[in-house]
């Protein structure tokens, strides 16, 4: 080696995240205060019920929810499965239509103008009101009158997030593209869209909450025939004064929305493992 | 077409370049430029903030055209070397693409080119190695200090052999400790690769260290106020910082910029 090359070598501080040798005891020891917390809110939920003679019918005890989840889980997570399905859905069909607008939007400046206030606006107003109206258009019993809903309220985000994704690129990354002479195709699948992923997971993640709580409450505004929905099971449990069985269905809607949650945080660890997200974990 | 040493690289030819043409916040960045460069030269422009250094090493990139005069590049016009991809291009930011590991970030230019794979790898590999970063290729940038990311920089830039390196202040973002290290990195990385450098900074020690020519430039409008040839002998080392004839040098230099602030604040 040359002696400019030694002179060169220090350089090389390696930055490298630490050997994750106590990670698991630390991620655990993190949750300790969150798990001690929820004890103490049944405990304190129990009690209060017992002390201040409070209604079944207004407040079940934790207990008595905990006996009626396990008792109802197989009719609530049947019906969790139907309510998800039609999450789902929407949720795909919603995103997949918003990625497509997006891409047309950077494609063309015109389309972007002309639609973007529409699309933010629209983004403000409570689509779940339209739920009726989709239950007319497409018949009560098809699962599409509750997925369109669920997919107009995901479309949204989705495509306001993706077009800032492939607009707010660095002025440096394109200008390096433009100095390569890449063709604008190249740039868009080199940079843009690369550069949206972040946008984009972060609008899944709220879309995938927002398209649990479409699919249930969409379904309040009516059933699926024979099939039971989380969202009808919980309205009917609730006019027959079955607050335990309500309850019960409300758990298993908050573990639906999880689950959903989780899938896309599993799948952005997958698709990005090198965004800045993913940093933080790792000390 | 083989260019031998007296030939220019880059002939810059009454280059003048306006911004907001015609309207009341007209600004004249860059006023009758003439400047050629030759083969293998190491050339810096330097010159305080606001003298149109950086947007004249952008129209010589063809990053934004000139509203007179020309830019010759190998003979040809600016806009055809840019296609031509005579370029490699580094800033003061080292730009890498955050989803791509470090030796994917170099192979960038040579996926936009067309680069069969196996070909694209041994040439990150060599790069790397250049930049005596190969064992970082599976790195993140993230991961690496800004010195490391700046050499990763210079080997994309250098990737594809262009047959000019464009430089805009690449080590302005660096600590002074790094930044005389990278230096020595970039004169040893010329020394090999015998590439045309333009390396835009305003630090005079910086220029008269690296450049064989430093191109001085004053500002409003941006004109050339002097070229001073630095005849300090190639390999330079540590040892050039301390030579009486390096500060003699930056003397030259420094005179000559102040013989313009004194000239600029009379009339």
């Amino acid at each position: 080696m040359s002696q400019v090359a030694d002179l060169a070598a220090p350089v090389e501080e390696e930055l490298l995240p630490p050997a994750g040798r106590d990670r698991w005891t630390d991620r655990l020891r993190r949750y300790v205060p969150a798990l001690g917390l929820f004890v103490l809110v049944l405990v304190a939920w129990e009690t209060a019920v017992n002390v201040f003679k409070i209604e079944g019918f207004l407040l079940p005890r934790p207990s008595v929810i905990a006996v009626t989840f396990l008792r109802e889980a197989p009719v609530a997570f049947g019906a969790a499965l139907f309510t998800m399905r039609n999450a789902v859905g929407g949720f795909v069909i919603g995103s997949a239509l918003g990625i497509l607008v997006a891409l047309a939007t950077a494609r063309w400046t015109a389309v972007n103008e002309g639609l973007m206030p529409f699309a933010i606006a629209v983004n403000a107003t409570p689509i779940i009101a339209l739920a009726p109206v989709m239950n007319q258009w497409f018949g009560i019993t098809n699962p599409m009158s509750k997925m369109s809903i669920v997919a107009l309220i995901v479309f949204f985000p989705v495509m306001i997030n993706m077009v800032r994704g492939l607009t707010q690129v660095d002025a440096g990354a394109l200008e390096l593209m433009r100095s390569y002479a890449a063709s604008d195709f190249t740039t868009l699948t080199g940079v843009r869209i690369p550069n949206a992923f972040p946008y984009l997971f972060s609008a899944f993640k709220v879309g995938s909450s927002l398209a649990v709580i479409a699919s249930i409450v969409s379904e309040y505004f009516g059933g699926l025939g024979p099939q039971d929905a989380l969202g009808a099971y919980i309205s009917r449990q609730a006019s027959l004064f079955h607050f335990a069985e309500a309850w019960a269905a409300i758990i298993v809607a908050c573990l639906t929305g999880i689950t959903f949650y989780a899938v896309i945080l599993v799948v952005e660890r997958l698709v990005m493992p090198w965004h800045v997200s993913m940093r933080a974990t790792e000390d | 077409m083989p260019l031998t040493d007296h030939q220019s690289v880059i002939a810059i030819q009454g280059v003048s370049k306006v911004f907001n043409q015609g309207r009341d916040n007209r600004v004249a960045a860059l006023e009758n430029i003439n400047v050629e460069i030759r083969a293998g030269e190491l050339v810096s422009l330097l010159g305080p903030s606001g003298c149109g250094k950086s947007t004249l090493l952008r129209v010589i990139g063809d990053l934004t055209s000139p509203t007179g005069g020309q830019v010759r590049i190998n003979g040809k016009a600016a806009p055809q070397a840019r296609l031509d991809r005579d370029y490699g291009m580094v800033f003061q930011q080292a730009t890498l693409y955050d989803w791509r590991s470090v030796s994917k970030n170099v192979q960038l230019p040579l996926e936009v080119m067309n680069y069969p794979k196996a070909k694209r790898e041994t040439r990150a590999a060599e790069m790397l190695k250049l930049v005596q970063l190969e064992e970082f290729g599976r790195h993140y940038p993230w991961q690496l200090s800004g010195g490391m990311q700046q050499r990763v920089a210079i080997a994309r830039a250098l990737a594809f052999e262009p047959s000019i390196l464009l430089m805009d202040e690449p080590f302005g973002a660096l600590d002074e400790m790094t930044r005389e290290r990278m230096q020595l990195e970039l004169l040893r990385i010329w020394g090999q690769t015998k590439t045309t450098v333009v390396f835009v900074t305003h630090s005079i020690p910086e220029a008269v260290f690296l450049s064989s020519r430093v191109v001085v430039m004053s500002a409003r409008p941006g004109r050339v106020s002097g070229v001073i040839e630095i005849d300090l002998p190639y390999p330079r080392g540590f040892e050039t910082r301390e030579h009486p004839h390096f500060f003699q040098k930056i003397t030259e230099v420094r005179e000559c910029l102040r013989r313009e602030e004194v000239k600029g604040s009379t009339t």
